[in-house]
């Protein structure tokens, strides 16, 4: 219940903000929502030396729509996603973290450079190609897809000495989505969670994402899905044959509740449904 | 002990400076802190939902949020929901309709209930309960809590979302 | 549908007490809002945590990660350097004779007890096992100096399997007893063998009842101060008058010096019903220290060391006449009671056998009891304690009799339900059920739902992959503990008394007090209570004020557990308000000049039967029992009246619920989309009180049937050890109930009155399980054991299919 000493700094500016991280060494943090890491530090499963509570710096929050990109600030809560229906999937999906108290405070940036492979948002912005964006000291920005992001178990692209300041999205007009979370409570985490993408052409899927909640150490594309299904009908029978694939190259973690050939299945069953949503047949 | 820092609560209208350690949980300085013990701890993991307060006119779990990280907020807690003379429209719905028993969960329970009703004044059943889907309570089975929360949103003229203490960002 | 002829004269079907302007000397029956709630909705009560003494500390301890190890060294140095670290101390540093009690001493059973000290003394026996207390000055630094508590172990075989654990060779809890169990106890009556020769068809089943949590919401805390000679300690407990003769006992304190309060307690469910290692622990420390100490458990910690329930393998034999006559029924319970044993660990099992019967006229019933030790926390009773366990049993079983019968399951019920009776019914194991109409309670069920109609609609959802089914479950159980020579040192062999105390205190302006004996935590007593001694003495429930919790207060009580308090407690209240009401009609015959037994209470006054005019309210009588004016000669003065009230027998609710569940084929997943719940707990005090206890219960037995499990590994870790793992449902799980009663008058108290804080839970698992394995039954699933979670419905409909799970 009580998290270890650490020290705190809510600096004023995002060089200062990197600055005392680089001064803070190893053991210091960045703090957003803190809904991913005071959890862990209240079990004492992390107990950092330093915060760094970004809650000061200017520019990190908001959603914008500007050239048919979304730019989502790295502080903006998962609510606010929730609260934007035009974000499609990344709405969807935001709507299920949690509860809503969770979703008030938790932030896309703080979900996202945690890195759990069980969160929501990871495989949503994987499927979105999202591109998300660092920066580190001396002003230096870089970009790296969400694709490339998620490197192992609770390791991102972040580097010790660099902020994830904000996420930025193709607008998705047209395409249809599906969320499919799979879990024992409403409050949990997923057991397995599929997000969709398709944009159909006519009758025919033209183009189509699969990403993949705890079927691995990292969130995951469902490339065979993808290949299976991308210039096929829009049919029940193609997106179930299709579905079959979802768990292809998949090693998801056991637990008491789910056997790995559980999840699978799961995989299977729930990427079957999110495609019939995003093809608009569900 | 490490260094302490000043933060600046502003709870239920009222503006408190306290000194505080980094760790110190939003929770415990409203408890043991500012003696407004109507907050509770269930858990330690997030999943109870009895410490729920307003926040800026949000509510949050406050064991999950460091006091520091309240510094200049407004804060709302259950003691700050009812008038003097009149209990606002969620707690006198918990009353009418035994929306409680042994009581632990129900500050948290009315502080999501009202988070809920500001954000959608007329929800339906299925939208109360998973408004309600961050807070435990192991009496009721939720049936009577469900009531009154539709009930406290029929309620006529109450702008049941926001407290009566008037805080920032806490109405409908 | 109406209510059989049969059972019309003994039940009355409840009216809607809410109708109407009532009568003002008629507040019984009618749902009152709570007096309670105020405090509670606007954050003012006092919870243990809220309460904070000039000069306080804390507490935190330091526990075992193993499940079964030697202590081969406490280094506590670390510790005690931290600044503000008061003490820490360890098994060496206590000066107490005894361990933490067990109070059943059946005649004629012998019972392995092991010794079970407040911290671990050279060997933890489970994980979470207390082996150091730490005293600090400051919340936090307490927790961090803990950490810095050095031990270091060598670890010993573990065993969680309870039927290993009574394998020849397996690894021993307890060496000293030379074996892991506890002890054999069994109940039974009929000849079981006569009743199997009989039979044509038998059927046997191993039935899992796993390990759960009570779960109340207010984690456990106390607070201990001894200041001069006198002890007092908060507790959030059940049993505030239990743990003020313990703390006596084992601190060697007078027990007229220990006070122990209860105050605002959040929640019980059993878990609360014990006395526990941390309230002992610190009150011995508050008294060595001369500090007010205090310690809140956390989450994580109450899983570990709040006591757990049920972990039953249950065999079940049974065997039926062709045409659905029951003519044996034989269980076989292996208990998992975990590594020690708290107050009532090996009693709890053999409650079930109280109730083997169930609502059927089975000639021969026989129930075995064993009792075995693991490496895992302590088991005791959670809300049911041993009748969820003995109906999930009996209305599982009676299921698949009836599926193997081929005859439907409600048919096979009625076959056997024991006719309506008004003034007892002997059961072939001797308990007398004090009234019963089970038939009653199933037509008034049948009159909210019709099962033709959900298996029409499952017809209709079967082809979009969703399975409906429904699940039935009638039961009886028996609460209202007391009476006193059936469970006490000469019967069963709990080592204490049933009874129930209460006092009615009318102060000189009319105000009155009610102090009882029972402890409620969330239950409503201080107005159902005050409704039943408001028209006893023609006053506004208002008027009453309920106070408990606290012994140095009201007489010594028994406290709130196993359904009780209305029963038994409530019960003592309306015989203490009877006494005061007897001596007000004395005081007002002899003022208006007339026999006693001529007075009357009407309209809120005393008067002469026939001239309601002239009367005197309580508030005039009380005025002259307080200034003596006007008192017949030789009359005490003061109206404050005492009651102890120890019933002839137990009561015996019952009812009948029935779920829909939907489950997803593709994925396992159950959804209860309907529940409706028939009660019967005899005539209502408070209507919308029972219904909150009958939600609530109900709720408790879907958590365990779809959602809940304490569960240890191998290793005797505990996998389940915070809400994210132990996971009760949330709203958002679960639908509204549907709720309605017959009223069947106990002949046992004079309220006619039973219980119902455990119905609920003892109905639901039973009535869920069968739910869903009428929705597979298409699939060829026929039988499945709890937790019902997402992968094992899925891997029983993949084993149906014949295939293994894929």
């Amino acid at each position: 219940m009580i998290p270890a000493e650490f020290d705190y700094t809510a600096p004023e500016t995002l060089d200062d903000a990197l600055k005392a991280l680089a001064d803070g060494g190893e053991d210091a943090k960045l703090l957003a929502g803190g809904h991913s890491l005071l959890p862990l530090m209240k079990l004492r499963l992390a107990a950092p030396s330093l915060l760094v509570d970004l809650r000061k710096v200017p520019g990190l929050h908001g959603i914008q729509r500007e050239n048919g990109n979304w730019r989502i600030g790295a502080l903006t809560p998962h609510a606010a996603l929730e609260h934007t229906p035009d974000l499609g999937v990344v709405s969807l999906a935001a709507g299920t973290i949690a509860d809503p108290q969770v979703r008030n405070r938790g932030t896309i940036g703080g979900s996202l450079a945690h890195g759990d492979p069980a969160s929501d948002l990871p495989a949503v912005m994987m499927i979105c190609e999202a591109s998300i964006t660092l920066q580190g000291a001396g002003g230096q920005q870089r970009s790296v897809s969400a694709n490339e992001f998620f490197q192992d178990y609770l390791e991102t692209a972040v580097e010790p000495n660099e902020v994830l300041t904000e996420v930025r999205i193709p607008a998705y007009d047209g395409w249809g989505f599906g969320y499919e979370k799979f879990n024992r409570r409403s409050e949990d985490w997923a057991m397995v969670g599929v997000s969709a993408l398709v944009r159909k052409d006519g009758d025919t899927i033209a183009d189509v994402r699969v990403g993949l909640t705890n079927m691995g150490s990292v969130p995951l594309r469902a490339k065979a899905v993808e290949d299976a299904l991308r210039g096929q009908s829009a049919t029940a029978d193609s997106i179930a044959r299709a579905a079959e694939q979802a768990a292809e190259g998949t090693s998801p973690p056991a637990d008491l509740n789910a056997s790995a050939d559980y999840k699978r299945h799961l995989a299977r069953v729930m990427t079957r449904r999110a495609l019939e949503t995003a093809a608009g047949l569900g | 002990m490490s260094n302490t820092v000043p933060v600046t609560l502003n709870v239920n209208g009222v503006e408190h400076h306290l000194d505080v350690e980094p760790r110190l949980l939003l929770v415990h300085a409203l408890r043991d802190h500012l003696g407004l013990t109507g907050t509770h701890v269930g858990c330690d993991t997030s999943n109870c939902g009895a410490c729920t307060i307003h926040m800026d006119g949000k509510a949050v779990k406050s064991c999950t949020v460091l006091a520091v990280q309240a510094d200049g907020a407004a804060l709302t807690t259950i003691e700050g929901m009812a008038s003097e003379n009149e209990l606002h429209p969620l707690q006198e719905a918990f009353w009418n309709d035994h929306g409680l028993q042994c009581g632990y969960c129900t500050p948290g329970m009315i502080m999501a209930a009202a988070g809920l009703l500001a954000q959608n004044p007329n929800p339906t059943e299925e939208e109360v309960r998973h408004g309600l889907e961050g807070n435990l309570c192991r009496c009721t089975g939720y049936h009577n809590i469900v009531k009154a929360v539709l009930d406290a949103a029929k309620s006529k003229g109450a702008s049941v979302g926001a407290s009566s203490s008037g805080q920032p960002g806490v109405t409908a | 549908m109406s209510v059989g002829d049969a059972g019309a004269e003994v039940t009355r079907i409840a009216a809607e007490s809410t109708n109407g302007a009532p009568a003002p000397s008629n507040h019984v029956g009618r749902s009152l809002r709570r007096k309670e709630d105020p405090r509670l909705i606007t954050g003012r009560a006092s919870y243990v945590d809220d309460i904070n003494l000039v000069g306080q500390v804390w507490a935190a301890w330091v526990r075992s990660p193993e499940a079964h190890a030697k202590i081969v060294s406490i280094d506590t140095s670390a510790a005690k350097a931290r600044e503000g670290v008061i003490a820490v101390y360890t098994n060496e540093d206590l000066d107490m004779e005894a361990g933490l009690p067990m109070a059943w001493v059946p005649p004629g059973v012998e019972v392995n007890t092991p010794d079970h000290w407040v911290l671990a003394k050279d060997e933890v026996k489970h994980v979470g096992d207390p082996v150091a207390l730490v005293i600090g000055d400051d919340r936090y630094a307490v927790v961090d100096a803990a950490e810095d508590v050095v031990v270091e172990y060598d670890p010993l075989p573990v065993i969680t399997d309870p039927e290993k654990a009574l394998e020849e060779g397996s690894p021993l809890v307890h060496e000293k007893f030379g074996t892991n169990k506890v002890c054999d106890w069994s109940l039974g009556g009929g000849d079981l063998e006569a009743g199997f020769a009989e039979a044509d068809v038998i059927i046997e089943r191993r039935i899992v009842n796993h390990r759960m949590a009570g779960g109340a919401i207010e984690p456990r805390g106390v607070l201990a101060e001894y200041r001069g000679d006198r002890l007092t300690v908060w507790s959030s407990t059940q049993v505030p008058h239990f743990l003020r003769l313990f703390l006596a006992i084992l601190l060697g304190v007078s027990e007229d010096r220990v006070r122990v309060i209860a105050p605002e307690v959040g929640g019980g469910f059993g878990s609360k019903l014990n006395i526990y290692a941390e309230e002992i622990g610190c009150a011995w420390a508050a008294r060595k220290l001369g500090r007010p100490i205090k310690w809140i458990e956390t989450r994580s910690e109450g899983l570990m060391v709040t006591h757990h329930g049920r972990d039953q393998i249950d065999y079940v034999k049974v065997g039926a006449k062709r045409d659905g006559t029951l003519t044996a029924w034989h269980s076989k319970i292996i208990a998992d009671v975990g590594a020690y044993q708290l107050l009532l660990t090996p009693l709890i099992p053999p409650l079930s056998a109280f109730v083997m019967c169930g609502v059927y006229n089975t000639p021969a019933v026989v129930t075995d009891v064993t009792s075995v030790h693991t490496n895992k926390f302590p088991t005791d009773a959670i809300r049911g304690a041993g009748r969820p366990e003995a109906t999930h049993m009996i209305e599982v079983v009676m299921d698949q009799l009836a599926s193997e019968l081929g005859m439907d399951p409600l048919e096979l019920r009625r076959k056997n339900f024991i006719p309506p009776f008004a003034e007892g019914h002997e059961t072939p194991i001797g308990v007398v059920y004090d009234s019963g109409n089970y038939e009653a309670a199933l037509d008034k069920l049948l009159e909210h739902i019709d099962p033709a109609q959900v298996r029409a609609e499952a017809e209709a959802l079967r082809e979009q992959g969703i399975y409906r089914g429904i699940g039935f479950s009638t039961y009886t159980e028996i609460c209202g503990n007391a009476p006193s020579r059936a469970v006490g040192p000469a019967a069963f062999g709990l080592q204490g008394g049933g009874w129930e105390s209460a006092t009615v205190r009318v102060h000189g302006t009319g105000a009155v007090t009610l102090y009882t004996g029972t402890s409620p935590h969330g239950q409503g007593h201080e107005t159902g209570f005050a409704q039943i001694v408001a028209d006893k003495l023609g006053i506004d429930p208002q008027q009453v004020q309920v106070i408990h919790g606290d012994t140095d207060t009201g007489p010594f009580g028994l406290d709130t557990y196993g359904s009780r308090s209305l029963a038994v407690g409530g019960e003592a209240a309306a015989r203490a308000a009877d006494k005061v009401a007897a001596k007000a009609k004395a005081i007002v015959a002899h003022q208006l000049e007339a026999a006693p037994e001529d007075i009357e209470l009407r309209d809120g006054k005393f008067s002469v039967r026939g001239s309601p005019d002239k009367g005197l309210t309580l508030a005039e009588v009380a005025g002259a029992a307080y200034t003596t004016m006007e008192m017949p000669d030789g009359m005490e003065p003061g109206l404050d009246e005492q009651s102890f009230y120890d019933p002839e027998n137990f009561v015996f609710p019952f009812g009948a619920h029935a779920c829909v569940v939907d489950v997803d084929a593709e994925t396992g997943k159950v959804k209860v989309v309907r529940w409706v719940a028939v009660d019967d707990c005899g005539p209502a005090i408070n209507p919308m009180l029972i219904d909150g206890q009958v939600h609530g219960g109900i709720v408790h037995g879907i958590g365990q049937a779809l959602y809940e499990r304490i569960h240890y590994d191998d290793a005797g870790q505990l996998v389940t050890g915070t809400f994210v793992d132990y996971a009760l449902a949330t709203a958002a799980e679960l639908p509204s109930f549907e709720t309605d009663r017959t009223e069947t008058p106990s002949p046992v108290n004079s309220l006619a009155v039973k219980g119902v804080g455990e119905a609920g839970t003892i109905a639901a698992t039973p009535a869920i399980t069968n739910a869903v394995i009428d929705a597979l039954r298409p699939l060829g699933v026929n039988f499945i054991n709890m937790p019902l979670t997402p992968m094992r419905v899925w891997e029983a409909i993949q084993e149906a299919k014949g295939g293994v799970p894929a």
